[in-house]
């Protein structure tokens, strides 16, 4: 018995279809809590205000944009290897989910940026980085919509989001330095994290706990419609073939 | 590989297009910049090596979807393809087709074009170095991208929104060796990164855009 078998999509699908409904009770057992500890029992924070709050958000959705791009490179990797179906379905279903979350880490960023920096967006190395990762998305995406072939699609892709990682790595390393360049050491880059309390830090993880489940339970719904979708179109092959 | 060179420059030079289009753009670009920014000479001098930069990305980038869009529609890609030489020499071929066609002038072109807003003295210099650089670069991660949506019909948009992302590290340390060179400062770092990209991209890129024209030859 090796994880190898549910590359097959039957198989993948019976799984899927019995786990997913555990997984979208325990993200919304994990998420509303998390957020309602998060809003209405936590203090304001002693320079922030409540603008505080958005980090709920704000953070999650951030470190999923960057991880779901991991996944999307390990299944295309996959995809390109073994020539698993689901593997790169999945990562077809996720790029919707990850372009989401960067838009999500960048509208909340702004909303954030605009009390405590008094601007919505500056040049800071890592709002850069994110606003390349969002075009780096939809550059895949689009080459997703464009070819209708599935499978030259899927080969496409992946070749596509393994060299993109390469350069998206390089872009952020080089946006690093052209900002340090510029202004030598932004002051904006306040680095989150290590400066939480605890009373924020216990509500912070149970929120990005939600947001993993949460995409774990959306990837997938979606990858189960896009297997159906695959499955259709070889039907629908298969039935003209018939009548000529 | 050199008849196949000789080849694809005469094409890109007679056709009309690739050759004199792309150094037109350039100077069009150039001369529009400052009838947006204002005609002051402070602010030009110091926008210019970017704007050079910019400028010269975007031109080289207009005749990209010519590497491989001809040659894959009247099938003498599908001959390539079954010739001795491996696709990836072919690929690398063409781009450096493509870099002396388009990349090369706008080198030789841009100190020129500096002068439009004002350039100062050692700029001149800084431009043509970073752009010889770092040109090889923008053709090569082009001709990937060329090879991507070589069989779609309408590729030319999708091929800017591939290749732009892809373009940032080259322009983002290019801009910066040129501007700081002009300034003066040591531009050493951002010119040897730029120098890395360059040497990676002709050593790896060849063999991702022939696994991308494969496939779409299938």
């Amino acid at each position: 018995m090796s994880l190898w078998e549910f590359a097959n999509p039957v198989k993948f699908m019976a799984l899927s279809g019995k786990v997913l409904p555990w997984v979208i009770g325990l993200a919304a057992l994990t998420l509303v809590p998390g957020l309602i500890w998060g809003f209405f029992f936590t203090p304001e924070a002693t320079n922030f205000g409540n603008s505080v709050k958005i980090i709920y958000i704000h953070v999650p959705s951030a470190m999923m944009a960057i991880n779901i791009w991991v996944m999307m490179l390990v299944t295309s990797l996959i995809w390109i290897v073994r020539r698993h179906h689901v593997s790169v379905r999945a990562a077809k279903a996720a790029a919707l989910i990850g372009v989401t979350m960067t838009v999500i880490a960048l509208i909340t960023g702004a909303i954030w940026g605009e009390p405590m920096w008094g601007t919505y967006w500056a040049w800071d190395p890592r709002l850069t980085s994110f606003l390349i990762l969002f075009l780096f998305y939809l550059g895949y995406m689009a080459l997703w919509a464009a070819i209708e072939n599935p499978d030259t699609a899927a080969d496409l892709t992946s070749v596509l989001c393994i060299v993109g990682s390469v350069f998206a790595l390089l872009s952020r390393y080089a946006v690093n330095f052209w900002n340090q360049g510029l202004h030598q050491g932004a002051s904006l880059s306040l680095d989150k994290e290590e400066h939480v309390a605890d009373v924020y830090y216990q509500p912070l993880l149970l929120c990005i706990a939600g947001f993993v489940l949460l995409f774990v339970a959306l990837v997938l719904i979606r990858t189960r419609t896009e297997l159906r979708l695959v499955r259709l179109h070889r039907l629908e092959i298969r039935e003209r073939m018939k009548d000529a | 590989m050199i008849a196949l060179l000789v080849r694809d420059m005469r094409l890109a030079m007679r056709a009309g297009g690739g050759f004199g289009l792309g150094l037109a753009f350039f100077l069009i670009v150039s001369t529009l910049v400052p009838f947006g920014v204002g005609p002051e000479a402070a602010i030009l001098s110091r926008i210019a090596p970017g704007i050079l930069w910019v400028g010269a990305l975007l031109a080289c980038l207009l005749s990209l979807d010519r590497i491989f869009q001809l040659d894959f529609e009247d099938g003498s890609l599908d001959l390539l393809a079954t010739a001795p030489i491996p696709m990836e020499g072919t690929v690398a071929i063409k781009a450096l087709a493509h870099w002396l066609v388009t990349g090369l002038p706008l080198t030789l072109a841009a100190p020129g074009f500096g002068a439009l807003m004002n350039l100062q003295s050692p700029g001149h210099y800084w431009i043509f170095i970073t752009l010889l650089i770092g040109t090889p670069a923008l053709s090569m991660i082009g001709a990937f991208g060329a090879a991507l949506t070589v069989g779609l019909k309408r590729g030319g948009l999708l091929l800017s929104l591939l290749v732009l992302p892809l373009y940032i590290p080259t322009l983002i340390f290019g801009a910066e060796a040129a501007t700081r060179g002009t300034a003066g400062l040591s531009a050493l770092t951002p010119l040897l990164m730029m120098a890395g990209i360059t040497a990676g991209s002709i050593a790896l890129l060849p063999f991702a855009a022939a696994a991308a024209l494969r496939i779409n030859l299938r």
